[in-house]
């Protein structure tokens, strides 16, 4: 099961009102690669992997979470206040239309989360270069989202989340690699 | 005003510090994950347990419960539910 701990992973502070910047954010909490993507991926091949892996897909989906949550409060800080007239200046008056300010989980274009952004194959090594694969993008669309940013505050959170998806990239190949000297090991006994 | 301002800035110190040292338990974790067998990883894993804990307890007996079904002890009334929210500060 699951806790909730009341704090977020790492603090998120935002300068201003600014409802442009949330819309590329929405990207990371309902996009391809974003961190419900990240999440569901990865907790959900737990259950085929060997149990090698096990640990590390449980520990970064959690993480993940904790992502998804400063994700989300980026986007209420920088939306809460806006006026409807600002929100459609933003290319946000589609999403206002439907939800007013509420969060939604689709990408930075407004198509919603669809479970084809995951991907279970059952094959250890095919799921884990996918899990590779998946934390590079992140990292590459968090690196996009800050070349446009111009708010110091929130672009300190930002980096420290593209940060994270370097570490995850690197323990996931650091599993390839454990699943490959298991395999040979067995081979040789 | 001035007080209250003081009062936040507490919080937020106290609430940085713990959140320094459970980013070393969560970098840590993922880490021992892949290097079961570092030692002094795992002292330093164990230390930190115990400095978050202690952290977490000094925290609470201010603002209020911060983990959920019975990690934290509840005040009374019920505080566990009270504002504000991670997202609200």
């Amino acid at each position: 099961m699951w806790f909730y701990e009341k704090k977020l992973q790492y603090p998120v502070k935002v300068t201003e009102c600014n409802p442009r910047l949330a819309k590329y954010l929405i990207e990371q909490y309902g996009g391809a690669d974003g961190e419900l993507s990240a999440a569901l991926r990865y907790l959900n091949q737990r259950y085929t992997i060997p149990d090698k892996v096990i640990g590390l897909l449980t520990d970064i989906g959690t993480e993940e979470f904790a992502h998804l949550e400063m994700i989300a409060t980026m986007i209420y800080k920088l939306t809460k206040d806006a006026t409807p007239e600002q929100m459609k200046e933003a290319g946000l008056g589609a999403h206002y239309a439907n939800h007013d300010h509420a969060l939604y989980y689709q990408n930075a274009a407004g198509s919603p989360w669809t479970a084809t952004y995951i991907a279970a194959k059952g094959d250890p090594i095919a799921d884990l270069y996918e899990d590779i694969a998946a934390e590079e993008k992140a990292r590459a669309t968090y690196q996009w989202i800050i070349n446009m940013s111009d708010d110091p505050c929130l672009n300190d959170s930002l980096k420290f989340l593209r940060e994270r998806e370097v570490i995850h990239s690197q323990r996931f190949r650091e599993a390839v690699e454990i699943l490959k000297f298991e395999k040979d090991r067995k081979q040789f006994f | 005003m001035k007080q209250g301002q003081s009062h936040d800035q507490e919080r937020y110190s106290l609430m940085e510090k713990i959140q320094m040292v459970d980013f070393a338990l969560v970098d840590l974790t993922l880490y021992l994950d892949t290097h079961p067998e570092d030692t002094q990883a795992v002292q330093q894993f164990n230390q930190l347990a115990v400095e978050s804990r202690d952290l977490k307890t000094v925290f609470e007996q201010k603002y209020g419960p911060l983990r959920q079904y019975g990690g934290s002890f509840s005040g009374y009334p019920w505080n566990w539910s009270d504002a504000p929210w991670p997202w609200q500060l």
